[in-house]
């Protein structure tokens, strides 16, 4: 009786993890297990059976094949997106921060944003040829636009209470943007990041499928061309597995960087 | 004050254009001046076929986006509402949002060629994921008492989604609607750049690779133009849907 009582006010923190690592797993196990069935006597020549895919999986991306496309076209990505979020971040902070610059700046810059970062690949390879520079701009040049516009809606957004606090300590230049502004626009700043990734990996495929020797855009491709379809569907699931532990990796730093803000959410959810 | 600020800095660009290649800091080869693009732009509007081309993107971007909002709203508030429901999707959603719908170019091309809906799936597919992301962060930027409060007053489920969950994520949504428009045209173009269905991406293609670089340039400006009209259209869209908002008041009042 009062065991059960303990149970029902105290619950078991191994059923909660249980409970949770059920609901990470089920769905995925489900569709998973629809994908093996519905594709198993499966002879449509581009539908391969799940079975076949699988067993071709370890042939084609052996450890020579990672090093050989895996890794360039991953610096290439890391090299563009790393340079698109510091010029983001530190132009939409400058941008956000002062209303006349914004004022000029923002037809030419909505202009520039709204340009499908795609066709500029035919345009950077006049400039840069087609080595790894035309790939880290192309991704640069198009994962820097969620990162901006995000910062500087965020850096708009900040408390206007805040901001009069702020200013009434005494508080300005460096010290306000690391103590006020970058805190309350790290959320919104957090979301243009995500996007960018998104964005980022796509500008990585798409510059490789143009010119390129190797990367991961260049072998499926390659693949899809002698239709070696299984082979290609392997090179979807490693492009897909990538974007995953990418966005996962992004996650854990929001998780550290954004403590505060989900733990302010939190904590006001809880309250009655 | 505002747009005679922008029409400066909009001149100034304009100029800078002009002036780098003709100073010859830059090889007017790869960078033909303003004046030229303006030029082969002028040429481009009045070829029909321009203009079928710009019926075809307009189509395939109009088409996917449609979908896509209207399922990224649907699916996200119905993902966030149902207890358990957006536990039980989280790893999928995780895992699939971050597939690059580029990744599906080669299945594209295998399954329908150059047809519209080789387009339509990696439209939908890349800005689905765009709406759906919003809409679950909207959904969990509401505020508690709020959220409390309705509950305490006994609305209900449908009641607390119009009054409580919807004002609440809509500026999320807007720009969820934003972002999707600008990666639906992205992907549009894209599509027809790499796989060649009609449209003004297979003609950028063709201005390439027959070395007409200012045309290249034109047709460019061109999707910069239709982006800008998209961006402003979805913005003022979403100043009229959320003036009631704070982040549009404020900018008013000042």
């Amino acid at each position: 009786m009062t065991d059960a009582l303990a149970g029902r006010t105290r619950p078991n923190p191994w059923a909660g993890r249980l409970l949770r690592a059920l609901f990470v797993v089920a769905l995925p196990a489900l569709l998973f297990a629809l994908w093996w069935l519905a594709s198993d006597g499966s002879t449509d020549v581009y539908w391969p059976p799940l079975r076949t895919i699988i067993r071709t999986f370890p042939d084609v991306w052996t450890r020579a094949r990672l090093r050989a496309d895996l890794v360039p076209s991953l610096l290439r990505l890391l090299a563009g997106y790393a340079s698109a979020a510091t010029a983001g971040i530190a132009l939409g902070t400058l941008i956000g921060s002062y209303r006349k610059v914004r004022a000029v700046c923002e037809p030419v810059l909505e202009f520039l944003r709204a340009v499908p970062p795609p066709v500029l690949v035919p345009v950077i390879m006049l400039f840069a040829g087609i080595g790894d520079t035309m790939k880290i701009v192309v991704i640069a040049s198009g994962c820097v636009w969620p990162i901006l516009l995000n910062t500087i809606e965020g850096v708009r957004g900040v408390d206007p209470v805040m901001s009069e606090t702020a200013r009434s300590y005494g508080i300005t230049g460096p010290a306000r943007i690391r103590s006020l502004v970058l805190p309350s626009a790290s959320p919104q700043i957090f979301a243009g990041l995500r996007q960018a990734l998104s964005v980022g990996i796509i500008l990585m495929v798409i510059s490789e499928m143009f010119a390129a020797s190797n990367g991961l855009g260049f072998t499926i491709v390659q693949f899809q061309r002698g239709f070696a379809i299984p082979d290609m569907w392997t090179g979807i699931l490693v492009l897909g597995l990538l974007g995953f532990l990418l966005s996962v990796v992004l996650q854990l730093v929001e998780r550290r960087v954004l403590g505060w803000y989900h733990g302010l959410r939190d904590s006001s959810r809880r309250s009655p | 004050m505002n747009t005679a600020l922008g029409a400066a800095g909009l001149a100034a660009f304009l100029a800078l254009g002009e002036a780098v290649p003709r100073l010859g800091i830059v090889k007017e080869r790869y960078f033909p001046p303003t004046s030229r693009i303006a030029r082969a732009l002028g040429d481009q509007i009045t070829d029909g076929a321009f203009w079928t081309d710009l019926g075809d993107t307009l189509t395939g971007w109009a088409l996917g986006l449609m979908i896509a909002v209207g399922a990224g709203i649907v699916v996200g508030v119905v993902l966030s509402v149902v207890p358990y429901l957006r536990e039980a999707t989280a790893s999928t959603i995780e895992f699939l949002r971050p597939i690059p719908s580029v990744a599906l170019i080669p299945l594209a091309v295998l399954l329908y060629g150059t047809e519209l809906r080789s387009v339509l799936l990696l439209v939908v597919y890349a800005s689905f994921w765009q709406v759906l992301i919003q809409v679950m962060y909207g959904v969990r930027d509401v505020d508690p008492v709020a959220e409390e409060t309705a509950r305490s007053y006994g609305l209900g489920t449908w009641a607390r989604i119009r009054h409580v969950l919807w004002p609440t994520a809509l500026p999320y949504v807007m720009t969820g609607v934003r972002l999707a428009a600008a990666v639906a045209l992205i992907l549009t173009v894209t599509a027809e750049l790499v796989i060649g269905a009609p449209g003004l991406g297979a003609r950028i293609a063709v201005a390439q690779t027959s070395q007409a670089v200012p045309e290249m340039y034109a047709l460019i400006v061109v999707t910069g133009l239709l982006g800008l009209i998209v961006n402003v259209g979805a913005r003022t869209v979403e100043r009229y849907a959320l003036a009631w908002h704070q982040s549009v008041r404020g900018e008013v009042a000042v």
